[in-house]
């Protein structure tokens, strides 16, 4: 068997730091961290970190490979970039949060049920077909994706948000039947399968 | 002063009825005023914003971003791209310095759009020519020219100024600083209305499209966000931003349910201050879009 062959646990058994330096987006940074804690102290919705950035970037190189991608704690980044204009050392941690998401997600090992897994998924389908976001089909979509009585007890909570942009003109129930997008949504769909090929041969995933 | 072009990248967001249609509104309205013409790059696609990363990764995200960045310089050559969508902006701007940087992703990108008859030019320069609107106004126009205009001064109105995350990290805006951006209260003072300058809770996050997933633990910040502009006894919160905008607005009513707070806080974008300024009715200011109705503005508008 060569190398290439090899998934990547077989390929980097007990080296988990260089599997995420040869496949999570911006992984060689890792390395780099000095364990100083300010990202940590960075993030908006800190307390529902079970690791945050500094123990995930000391666990990855602890080789805590399950523990790390199994993890719920990336999915809580709101994006703010907070700690990518704090750290000391320069590291891209919005993109290693994002990138370790994607890998875990790409690797089937991120946990099922966490919500903003969830809704990244119906938003990349949202956008990913037609080219631009639908916000009408997308939020229902959220509502409901535990299925009716849930959905319609979710929409319910949230009717007064609905019916209030609803009202002012800023949401159209007329783009639920309407497909939208772009003209080039054909191109755009092509192009995006030619990237995830890319992409997936890239970092191993076939 | 001569009309100034730009090659226009609005955002899903910005569509006719959907959730920032009110600040595409007030957009027009200020460019008229500014004398700026804003060429809207044919057929672009969104961005894939920030929340794109999970299913969308890497090359796809940036794949993305090319497109427009490429059907920009085919129809609207030699002109900066100008996003009014702090998401938008981040992304494509994010993109092309990423593109800039590795030669792999750039070429497997380049032959992507090869295969739909697309190509783009990018180097270390083109990431600078993919900015954001405050950008615009405040380099290429400069806050005496933002106020050369103005008609209705915004007197007796006191407003916080909430800047947010996207539009100041990681790019921002050049000399300010990411932990107190001052040039919002800037554009506040220069439309004759007084800035909460000591609104502590300025780039604080709201949770951005953890809103969606994370509801509750979003509306926590947001009621920060809210409660302190009450605290500074600010009139109306202002934005750049439409995610901010939309978050900060819409939830008041359940965090009131949550909290048994009382909020009721307006939260309006810059450029509906400047078209109100610049002496526009309410309506083509947008404000008939804001689910808080903005009564004190609206006065000044209708005055
Ligand atoms: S701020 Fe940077 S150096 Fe400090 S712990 Fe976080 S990643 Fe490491
Ligand atoms: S961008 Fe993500 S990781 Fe960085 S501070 Fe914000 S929430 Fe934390």
């Amino acid at each position: 068997m060569t190398a290439t062959d090899m998934s990547p646990t077989e390929k980097y058994r007990n080296n988990f730091l260089r599997e995420v330096e040869a496949h999570v987006e911006e992984g060689e940074w890792v390395k780099m961290c000095m364990q100083c804690g300010v990202c940590s102290g960075s993030c908006p919705l800190g307390n529902a970190w079970q690791h945050p950035p500094q123990e995930l970037f000391m666990m990855i190189r602890a080789s805590k490979r399950d523990e790390v991608l199994a993890s719920e704690s990336m999915w809580m980044c709101t994006s703010c970039y907070n700690c990518i204009t704090r750290c000391p050392r320069g590291l891209p941690i919005t993109h290693i949060m994002h990138g370790l998401a994607n890998y875990a997600n790409r690797l089937g090992l991120a946990p099922k049920m966490n919500p903003t897994r969830r809704f990244a998924k119906i938003f990349w389908d949202n956008i990913a077909v037609t080219g631009r976001v639908n916000e009408t089909k997308l939020s229902l979509k959220l509502y409901f994706m535990d299925g009716v009585v849930t959905g319609v007890k979710r929409a319910f909570a949230m009717k007064n948000v609905g019916l209030g942009m609803l009202r002012t003109g800023r949401l159209n129930p007329f783009a639920l039947f309407r497909p939208g997008g772009i003209k080039g949504k054909r191109d755009l769909q092509k192009m995006l399968a030619r990237a995830y090929d890319i992409e997936d041969k890239r970092k191993g995933f076939n | 002063m001569a009309t100034k072009e730009y090659s226009f990248y609005p955002g899903c967001s910005s569509e006719r009825r959907s959730s920032a249609s009110n600040y595409m509104v007030s957009v027009n309205t200020m460019c008229k005023t500014l004398d700026i013409k804003l060429n809207e790059i044919p057929d672009w696609n969104c961005c894939g914003a920030s929340i794109g990363y999970a299913d969308g990764g890497e090359l796809p995200r940036h794949v993305m971003n090319a497109r427009n960045i490429a059907l920009s310089q085919q129809h609207n050559a030699g002109q900066d791209i100008v996003a009014t969508c702090a998401a938008c902006w981040l992304g494509a701007k994010e993109s092309v310095e990423r593109l800039s940087k590795s030669e792999q992703l750039l070429a497997d990108t380049q032959s992507i759009l090869a295969d739909v008859g697309l190509k783009v030019d990018i180097d270390e320069k083109t990431a600078g020519g993919v900015r954001h609107m405050v950008e615009v106004l405040i380099e290429d126009f400069g806050y005496d020219a933002l106020a050369a205009p103005v008609k209705k001064p915004l007197e007796g109105l006191k407003i916080a100024g909430y800047v947010g995350c996207q539009t100041n990290r990681p790019f921002g805006i050049d000399g300010e600083s990411f932990e107190n951006p001052k040039y919002l209260d800037k554009m506040v003072e220069v439309m004759g209305a007084e800035p909460a300058d000591k609104y502590e809770q300025k780039v604080t996050c709201c949770g951005g499209a953890l809103a969606f997933s994370e509801p509750e633990k979003s509306q926590a910040q947001i009621k920060d966000i809210v409660e302190s502009a009450y605290d500074h006894n600010a009139d109306m919160i202002v934005t750049p931003c439409p995610v901010c905008q939309m978050n900060v607005e819409v939830y008041q009513e359940n965090i009131n349910k949550t909290y048994a707070t009382k909020f009721d806080m307006p939260v309006v974008y810059y450029s509906q201050l400047m078209s109100v300024a610049y002496g526009s009715s309410a309506v083509d200011a947008g404000l008939d879009g804001q689910v808080i109705r903005t009564k004190k503005l609206e006065a000044i508008a209708n005055k």
